[in-house]
């Protein structure tokens, strides 16, 4: 079993690079998400560039498109995209690595990037495993932030309606968003009330610990009869005090000695975890 | 008069194909009553998904069934499928290229009374901005029918608006030539080139017989694909004529007057007059009583010609 407490220290580094080389990302929603993508991709699902095109892989959705430097670096360590590639042409020109998932890319089920759309296509995509009686799941990344799109509210309907057991919703809860603090800029709590109240089972976990995470999707699978939402409770910016909270992070662009910083931080923590 | 409507066809053909194609699926958004879905819902209950008055929901849900090997087609009515589920039609359907076939019913002012919220006057150019994105308007009942025969054979989105109302044919059971993708010259002509779309082919096809009468020669060209447009068929009929007129329910801006102006002006510079609804909250009143208001009749169409050519 691969330490995947270190490898999502690894992965925010190559976020960290990809940012880099291309001038710009979403580094401090990349941060907080690492590991909830980290345990999906490499402990969870059942997804690798051999079975991509299987009727029966897992589904992933990233609602929360701009956190694509994180995913690139997961896509590129599970061996759907070349991470010397990926870095190099990030974000340049006539590049199919843009700043928000591209689906002609292999790996990538659905594209996104204005927000609230990865519900409403995951219910569809469970649905869709339901009447073909296939065993896969179903699992879609949105913001928090992100949640003040009402059709968000749409699919936590239709999920609950449809008794979709083989859906997860995973809330990437950094409690920041683009202008300061989400309950600032539209409140979400009592928010596991909220989603409870939809018919969602609810999860509130550490969404930065690898074992937290994995104890809630394993309590997710054997939840019967109505889908469950994984409110991550994580930090902006993880990894790095430069980052950390700030919400100014949400797309900036470190500075050399930022950048120096935040790496020699990661990689601190990384070996301390190793 | 033909009392069947076009979207009575649709459901027609989905139910006779999805006795043997268990991946199709039919969603509502509480309009299955006015999709005229209800005996699909009765008699395919596992291969229908209602999804209540949520139309982005309905759209992305579809898209997540196509990208899961589905073959959805939703049906809401047009005013609110193409603006209120607008960028779900284009992020999730056009862009992220999955086969959802979004069924506009009640299209244009098919609600008549109901005011300018159920209109949809603006749907053939929006959603014709999408790239990627099919816009198909079938004039009557049986080119509906092969239209919808068509779309179940292919694997990308499309946008297919139908009127609330059945119209008259234009067409016969044993008469219908219908080629994807390119347009019906429903009659020839040499002095005026008629071309419309959906409700409006039936109308032009009465003003030629009435400026037939005149000694007027008129071509009337069944555009019913107005994305992919068929350039071949409008140069083809604009060449030939002294004007060209164009008739669609819509706003004057951006729908097929707006498309076959830009393809009559590169290509063969001539006059064009475009039949629409104004750009305007539309006048109160049945179909019938708008298009008469507007001109866009037979005997209106017929009129507009005749004052270009003399």
């Amino acid at each position: 079993m691969e330490n995947l407490k270190a490898l999502a220290y690894e992965l925010r580094e190559n976020a960290v690079d990809i940012i880099m080389a291309g001038g710009g990302g979403h580094i401090g929603g990349d941060m907080s998400v690492m590991e909830v993508l980290t345990e999906l991709y490499f402990k969870q699902m059942h997804v690798s560039p051999e079975t991509a095109d299987d009727p029966d892989r897992d589904r992933f959705i990233m609602s929360k498109g701009h956190s694509m430097e994180a995913y690139y670096a997961v896509l590129c360590k599970k061996g759907f995209l070349d991470y010397e590639d990926v870095k190099a042409r990030f974000s340049k020109f006539a590049s199919p690595y843009i700043g928000h998932p591209n689906n002609k890319l292999p790996g990538i089920e659905m594209n996104s990037g204005s927000l609230g759309h990865g519900l409403p296509v995951s219910v569809g995509l469970a649905l869709a495993g339901k009447m073909d009686k296939r065993d896969y799941r179903v699992y879609v990344v949105t913001g928090d932030g992100e949640l003040a799109e009402g059709s968000n509210w749409e699919g936590f309907m239709s999920g609950a309606m449809y008794k979709l057991d083989n859906l997860c919703c995973i809330i990437d809860r950094n409690r920041l968003q683009i202008s300061g603090s989400t309950e600032d800029v539209m409140a979400l709590e009592d928010l596991k009330a909220k989603v409870s109240s939809f018919g969602w089972h609810v999860i509130s976990t550490d969404g930065n610990d690898i074992d937290a995470l994995d104890a809630a999707f394993e309590e997710a699978k054997r939840t019967k009869g109505q889908p469950t939402c994984v409110i991550a409770n994580t930090i902006k910016g993880k990894g790095s005090s430069v980052m950390e909270n700030k919400a100014v992070w949400h797309h900036k662009l470190p500075t050399q000695e930022e950048y120096d910083q935040i790496m020699k931080d990661l990689e601190a923590r990384r070996e301390e975890l190793a | 008069m033909n009392k069947i409507a076009n979207r009575k066809v649709i459901c027609d053909v989905l139910m006779e194909h999805a006795k043997t194609d268990k991946d199709i699926v039919v969603l509502c958004s509480d309009s299955r009553g006015s999709a005229s879905l209800t005996p699909f819902f009765s008699e395919f209950p596992e291969q229908s998904v209602e999804v209540g008055i949520a139309e982005q929901d309905l759209v992305g849900i579809s898209a997540g069934l196509a990208r899961a090997g589905k073959k959805p087609f939703c049906a809401s009515p047009a005013s609110f499928l193409s603006s209120r589920s607008y960028e779900q039609c284009k992020v999730d359907c056009a862009y992220s290229d999955t086969n959802v076939k979004l069924i506009g019913i009640s299209g244009g002012i098919s609600y008549g009374a109901l005011g300018m919220s159920h209109h949809s006057a603006q749907d053939i150019a929006a959603m014709s901005a999408i790239p990627n994105m099919r816009v198909y308007l079938p004039s009557d009942r049986f080119q509906t029918r092969k239209l919808i025969e068509a779309l179940l054979q292919d694997q990308k989105c499309a946008y297919i608006r139908v009127g609330r109302n059945p119209v008259e044919d234009v067409y016969t059971e044993d008469n219908c030539s219908f080629t994807m993708n390119k347009a019906t010259f429903v009659r020839e002509g040499t002095d005026a080139a008629l071309i419309a779309c959906g409700e409006m082919v039936r109308p032009c096809l009465d003003a030629a017989d009435l400026l037939a009468k005149d000694g007027i020669s008129a071509s009337v060209v069944d555009m019913y694909c107005v994305k992919p447009l068929d350039t071949e068929a409008i140069i083809k009929a604009a060449s030939h004529a002294k004007l060209v007129l164009t008739a669609e329910e819509h706003s004057p801006f951006g729908g097929l007057g707006s498309m076959v102006a830009q393809v009559v002006s590169a290509n063969v510079p001539k006059k064009v007059i475009n039949v629409a609804l104004p750009d305007a909250p539309v006048i109160t009143g049945t179909s019938q009583e708008v298009y008469s208001y507007y001109g866009m009749t037979g005997e209106g169409i017929a009129k507009r010609v005749k004052e270009a050519l003399s």
